[in-house]
């Protein structure tokens, strides 16, 4: 067991599934000469060579495409994405074509390809480039959806997006590649599909997943010095979503928070909340509620930009709100 | 001069209201639109709006009692003042102040049809008059009576489970809201008693209660009216299931080995009295204009004798076993036969058992015996290739098929029953629940 960088279990699980299988490749802006704008490629470009770690122009709809042609002619690209910012410019290529291929041919064509990248406030990055597009991604049929908050967590489920032959997105997070955790040795494979109780507890299920995670883990150790025991159920992928790990958590503890960065309207969190109140209704003892991002564009000022984003604070009142401790 | 407070058309079928409540006594100050009173409608419960400021002089229809669309309930007047219209009985007719009010525009070509007679069904609308209607009040300003109940999901299933009444559980959560933690200090506390299922509820074995007399609502006299005018007489509807009866033909089989016969009309008649001691609005009979809501399940058997059919009853039925109900059975078929019944032995019951599986038939429709409420006609038992999951198998199939007086059983009811008379047959086992 080895204490790394969520970027550096990102570089293990690419190094691995290079060196495992040569149909493998990278490519994406600044992923080669400079190992990576965040770091990620470090060094694969020394150990790979140029004709599998391939530095792109600045053009996502491009190098999105001749990855999904790539996928569909039997190599397994990994399509970096300097921030998902930058692939509204590409979303045809990955909704439009990855997302559908396999279906429109009738199963004749398959699309093995990865696009990963970083979403979320990366830190006074103002509007544009501080999105989340958990719920965008989520919406469509076709492609899996992943968002893994630790290093764990992100080396295994890049390796099984790796390995699976539909195309994958992956969220990582600016704010996520510097944190640490433990990561196994050896092989490690997350399956795409299954979330994870991060934390147990019996009085409040907090459902979440990515970088917002440790938020709830904030909020639940302060929670437990009043007596709450908050679960904490991190789903890890968005599609296919575990909605047995979430009936299970929500019919142990009657009562749920859902977590995310993004906005609130029609935000992912909705979804989780639809399937709680669609199949554990029953087991309700309190209306579901959702901490999310402030319902505006994000500001460039710090203390704006803080403010917008979900924090411990309030997802401690949120908690307390379902646990009939305040009124919200 | 005192102006009447009449019975306002509250809904385009309404003919009569009952007056559920005065919300003032005589001699009170009233203003105009003030609530004076509530009134069950076949629709709903409404209020009548005082339209006139003054003191309310008279009330001349009381509490639960029924007036006509357009008859004074009561008089406005200056303080002290005398009545001067003398005060009609609530059941006398139309009085004059209800004006058939001209049928609305689309009926206007059926109406010009028959021009010499007025409409049969005045359809009245809300007057212009000296009373106006406002819905009843909201729920949330009478919580406790009309009002939801609020629990938590999660706390209406544990009650559920528990057998506690959330209505004596106080709740803790927002607005009164009944919480998991609510009902495990109810449990604690044990302050309730544990509720026993209203359709498991069994009186003292072999007890007679009389009948409960229940005035009919104003929707169900509105349905048995209107039901009567479109099929004279009874009104029948008609249900029809197929049961599966290899489950109970086994219990012919058990009782053979206690030296005991069994029929499969026994079976039905037991099956068909726990049925109804489940289902109480089943257990019903229209007489004149009312309900009798019977407290004893007494089923009666359809006898062919020679002189035509008469329908014994087997008293108790539900609280009577196969062998026992076997027995009566017999003796009351080989008396009627003999013409040697007396008459209480033929008179009363909601329901009857008609069989004509004996001879072959396989399915019918029976009609009810009145004033009993429904019959059930049993066909015979046959083996039919059935769909069990994918396959076709042979099963003893049975059919029954429900008669209702559709006054005073409606359509899902009558469902319900025959569904719980399905189950029984099918799983006898639940006969002992």
């Amino acid at each position: 067991m080895a204490e790394m960088m969520y970027r550096e279990a990102l570089n293990q699980a690419l190094a691995e599934e290079m060196a495992r299988d040569a149909n493998v490749l990278l490519m994406g802006e600044e992923v080669g000469l400079y190992d990576g704008a965040f770091k990620v490629s470090n060094g694969l470009l020394t150990r790979f060579g140029s004709a599998r770690v391939v530095d792109t122009p600045i053009s996502e709809l491009g190098f999105c495409g001749i990855g999904v042609g790539a996928a569909m002619v039997g190599l397994r690209p990994v399509v970096e994405l300097m921030t998902w910012n930058f692939a509204l410019l590409a979303i045809d290529q990955i909704l439009n074509n990855a997302a559908k291929l396999r279906h429109m041919s009738g199963g004749q064509l398959r699309c093995p390809i990865v696009f990963r990248g970083p979403a979320g406030a990366g830190g006074r990055l103002s509007s544009q480039h501080s999105q989340e597009f958990d719920v965008v991604y989520s919406h469509f049929p076709g492609i899996k959806v992943v968002a893994p908050a630790t290093p764990r967590d992100a080396k295994g489920l890049l390796k099984s997006a790796i390995r699976d032959d539909n195309p994958v997105v992956m969220f990582e997070g600016e704010r996520l590649y510097a944190i640490k955790g433990e990561v196994p040795d050896g092989e490690l494979l997350v399956p795409i599909g299954k979330a994870e109780v991060k934390r147990e507890g019996r009085d409040v299920s907090i459902i979440t997943w990515s970088r917002m995670y440790y938020f709830c883990e904030q909020a639940a150790a302060e929670l437990e010095k009043e007596g709450i025991r908050a679960e904490i159920l991190d789903l890890r992928s968005l599609r296919p979503m575990d909605e047995e790990a979430i009936l299970n958590t929500v019919k142990k503890t009657n009562r749920a928070v859902v977590v995310e960065e993004g906005w609130p309207h029609g935000g992912f969190g909705a979804q989780v909340v639809d399937t709680i109140q669609s199949k554990a209704f029953d087991y309700l003892d309190a209306p579901v509620r959702r901490v999310t991002g402030l319902d505006v564009n994000m500001s460039y000022a710090a203390n704006l930009e803080n403010a917008i984003q979900p924090d411990a604070p309030r997802i401690i009142q949120a908690v307390k709100n379902v646990m009939y401790r305040e009124e919200a | 001069m005192s102006t009447p407070i009449q019975m306002p058309a509250l809904s385009p079928t309404m003919k009569e209201g009952k007056i559920t409540k005065w919300l003032k006594k005589e001699g009170d100050k009233i203003s105009s639109g003030e609530a004076v009173a509530e009134v069950e409608t076949d629709k709903s419960n409404l209020e009548v709006e005082a339209y006139e400021d003054g003191y309310l002089l008279k009330i001349v229809v009381g509490e639960n009692e029924s007036a006509p669309v357009g008859a004074p309930i009561g008089y406005v007047g200056e303080k002290g003042e005398k009545v001067e219209a003398p005060a009609p009985s609530p059941k006398a007719a139309p009085a004059p102040a209800a004006q058939p009010v001209p049928p609305p525009k689309q009926a206007a070509p059926a109406a010009a049809a028959k021009p010499a007679a007025p409409p049969a069904v005045p359809t009245p609308r809300p007057q212009v008059g000296p009373a106006q209607v406002v819905p009843i009040r909201r729920e949330e300003e009478a919580p406790s009576e009309e009002g939801r109940l609020r629990a938590s999901p999660l706390a209406k299933r544990i009650a559920e489970e528990r057998g506690l009444d959330l209505n004596a559980v106080q709740g803790s959560g927002p607005q009164g809201r009944i919480i998991k933690r609510d009902i495990e200090a109810a449990l604690t506390r044990g302050a309730t008693a544990p509720r026993l299922g209203p359709s498991f509820a069994v009186p003292a074995p072999m007890e007679r209660r009389e009948p409960q007399v229940v005035p009919l609502s104003s929707m169900r006299r509105v349905i048995a009216q209107r039901l009567a005018e479109v099929k004279p007489g009874v009104p029948h509807f008609y249900l029809t299931v197929d049961i599966e009866m290899d489950a109970s033909m086994q219990i012919r089989e058990e009782a053979k080995a206690l030296d005991a016969k069994i029929s499969v009309n026994d079976i039905v008649v037991k099956a068909a009295a726990i049925a109804l001691r489940r289902m109480p609005k089943m257990n019903v009979s229209l007489q004149g204009e009312q309900l009798l809501q019977y407290a004893n399940v007494d089923v009666g058997i359809a006898v062919a004798i020679e002189e035509g059919l008469i329908t014994p009853i087997i008293r108790d039925a539900d609280q009577k076993g196969l062998v026992a109900i076997a027995a009566e059975a017999r003796d009351l078929a080989e008396r009627a036969r003999r013409r040697a019944l007396k008459p209480q032995e033929y008179n009363g019951g909601s329901l009857t058992i008609s069989n004509l599986g004996m001879f072959g038939v396989d399915s019918f429709v029976a009609v009810i015996n009145p004033p009993q409420a429904s019959i059930v006609a049993i066909g015979q038992v046959a083996d039919k290739a059935v769909v069990r999951g994918s396959q076709v198998v042979v099963r003893k199939m049975m059919s029954a098929t429900l008669s209702g007086d559709h006054r005073v059983i409606d359509g899902a009811v009558g469902a319900e029953y025959l569904r719980e008379l399905k189950g029984l047959l099918e799983h006898p086992v639940r006969l002992l629940f």
